[in-house]
């Protein structure tokens, strides 16, 4: 089981870069430690920026700072970061259309145990609605690796939520197909004639994948999209890979409203009407405890997605 | 140019303002006219910033926290030469215009996008402190609103600039003491204002924010003091120069004079103005 947790593959991706770039600045509100970045404040001191409990100036003074030329990380809990700190991610980044990536860790029900406050089911609905504003939730570690390695190759705003515990590996350092803004597929053909699509993002692509398997041996084809680019959301891999499809189940820890599901469902009904089943979070205080936990209580795992695969006829 | 020019300047620029507002049918014409003094003295006597070195990296940088007093801004930038006053008088605020009612960063002379209040100060802080990284010789202003000082991130950029010692940032406040509700302290007092701010780690000055003389010595007092930033309380009139009609009148933080009342203040600055020439 892999031990390494998104947000320190984001560590070392900045660290590889940072003595090289002078102007990779990271940013945190207090939260270094909960966004593994320890490592990278005591090695680039220069180039770390501690605002102290204050998201608003956290995305505020990245922004004035990217105005000059530098390339800052935000990173704070995506539950403040989204929502605490919004009108500034709107206005001094997205509107002013600073170079500034905001990273929220922690992101979703990681911590599941603290409440809704500590909660961020809405950040996906919340970011994308700001023109200007991209959102990514990758997958795994070598995913996440690779998404940083593209977003400092670009001086556009962005929003990647990470979680915070380990999740298992999908890829790996040799294989992890990566194209910036499609959707990575995966192809679980069966001999039987029912087609499904899963589209997933963030940490619900590991079970999208294991439920694929577990069709398939049902004989059941299956195509899973590790959609981890939500805005712009990959539409073309989306409409292709739904052709000829009975069925297409969305899964995200999320809200119902204004994510994954939401925009599944507007795509596929505008250029291939298909039924969608959208798995998410309730649209109420999610139940206390640990995230995998919450996960099985809600049905957001494997065996909820195949027995929403099945249920349907 | 002498003080004296500059002051009729900014006289001058009030009316390019009333026509703005007049043409569009809208705008914060009491907060232009208390706020003029501090930008004609920073744009024309302060900043190491025109047209021909907008984009150089030891440039000084400007960001209208009071992004509601953009007419005055811009009145400012065309005179500068950054764009054409009468392309600016003509379209401001129109249908489809570059000249939006608030400042936008795709107009020639604007750093950043503001309108949200409180957000000047924290990005003015990220400015400075990346150019204190890189040891450039940039200053950085910001102006804000007295009534924006109600705004909690004002108070984080007020910490975080304290803490990292930015002695290359000067905040102003345009203090004049109304806002769209009422005087501040009814609203929302700082009447310790002087005594908040310098608690934060900031060297405060008061000044005559209508007098470009006051400013003037204000901004090279700000300069001298180099491990701190420095916030100058421009003690202003909302409406100053427009005369008895709108100075000090809450009513007019957002009005449109009717034909009356722009005689009035067109009358209002020229005899300031020939005051000033008589001096």
């Amino acid at each position: 089981m892999n031990k390494i947790p998104n947000r320190q593959a984001i560590c070392e991706t900045l660290m590889a870069h940072a003595k090289a770039d002078r102007d990779i600045i990271a940013l945190c509100s207090d939260s270094r430690g909960s966004a593994s970045m320890t490592p990278f404040f005591n090695e680039f001191p220069d180039q770390s920026v501690e605002v102290g409990i204050a998201e608003q100036n956290l995305v505020s003074i990245a922004a004035g700072m990217a105005h000059v030329g530098k390339k800052p990380f935000c990173f704070s809990p995506a539950c403040f970061l989204s929502t605490r700190s919004y009108e500034q991610a709107k206005v001094d980044v997205a509107y002013s259309n600073t170079n500034v990536k905001l990273i929220g860790i922690s992101g979703g029900i990681s911590y599941g145990e603290l409440g809704m406050s500590h909660h961020s089911a809405q950040d996906i609905a919340a970011m994308s609605a700001i023109p200007n504003m991209r959102v990514y939730l990758p997958s795994d570690r070598f995913q996440t690796a690779k998404l940083i390695e593209s977003l400092l190759q670009d001086e556009k705003p962005a929003y990647v939520r990470v979680g915070r515990n380990p999740v298992e590996d999908i890829y790996s350092e040799s294989d992890t197909p990566f194209e910036m803004d499609k959707a990575t597929v995966h192809k679980y053909e069966a001999n039987g004639n029912k087609k499904v699509v899963l589209v997933a993002c963030g940490e619900m692509v590991r079970p999208a994948l294991d439920a694929a398997q577990l069709l398939k041996d049902k004989d059941i084809s299956v195509t899973v999209l590790d959609m981890y680019c939500l805005k712009p959301f990959d539409e073309k891999g989306l409409i292709n890979a739904v052709e000829n499809a009975d069925l297409v189940v969305s899964i995200e820890e999320h809200a119902p409203f204004g994510g994954l599901g939401s925009m599944v469902a507007s795509v596929v009904a505008a250029n291939r009407p298909t039924k969608v089943i959208q798995l998410a979070l309730p649209d109420d205080h999610v139940i206390t405890g640990k995230s995998k936990d919450v996960f099985n209580y809600y049905g957001l795992n494997a065996e909820g997605i195949v027995n929403a695969v099945c249920n349907i006829d | 140019m002498n003080n004296k020019e500059l002051a009729i300047k900014a006289l001058d620029l009030r009316k390019v303002v009333v026509d703005m507002i007049m043409k569009s049918g809208g705008g914060h014409i009491g907060g232009d006219f208390s706020v003029m003094e501090t930008l004609v003295t920073l744009y024309f006597d302060q900043m190491n910033i025109s047209p021909e070195n907008k984009d150089d990296l030891n440039r000084d940088y400007f960001i209208m926290s009071k992004g509601h007093s953009v007419e005055s801004y811009y009145a400012v930038l065309a005179d500068k030469g950054f764009f054409d006053t009468k392309e600016l008088v003509d379209t401001f605020s129109q249908f489809g215009s570059k000249f939006i009612g608030h400042p936008n960063n795709e107009i020639d002379g604007i750093e950043m996008n503001s309108g949200s209040l409180g957000h000047g100060l924290p990005v003015s802080v990220g400015i400075a402190l990346a150019c204190k990284k890189d040891n450039r010789k940039s200053r950085v202003y910001t102006v804000m609103g007295d009534g924006e000082l109600a705004e909690g991130s004002v108070w984080e950029g007020f910490m975080a600039a304290g803490h990292f010692g930015l002695g290359n940032l000067c905040a102003v406040v345009d203090r004049n003491h109304l806002q769209i509700s009422g005087t501040t302290e009814e609203v929302m007092t700082h009447e310790n204002l002087k005594s908040q701010v310098r608690s934060f780690g900031w060297n405060v000055i008061e000044a005559n924010g209508n007098s470009i003389e006051a400013m003037h010595d204000a901004f090279e007092a700000a300069k001298t003091v180099t491990d701190k930033p420095t916030c100058i309380i421009a003690n202003t009139i909302k409406g100053f120069g427009g005369g008895e009609v709108m100075e000090n009148k809450a009513s007019w933080h957002h009005h449109v004079p009717n034909e009356e009342e722009y005689e009035m203040i067109i009358k209002a600055i020229d005899e300031r103005k020939e005051a000033i020439v008589n001096e």
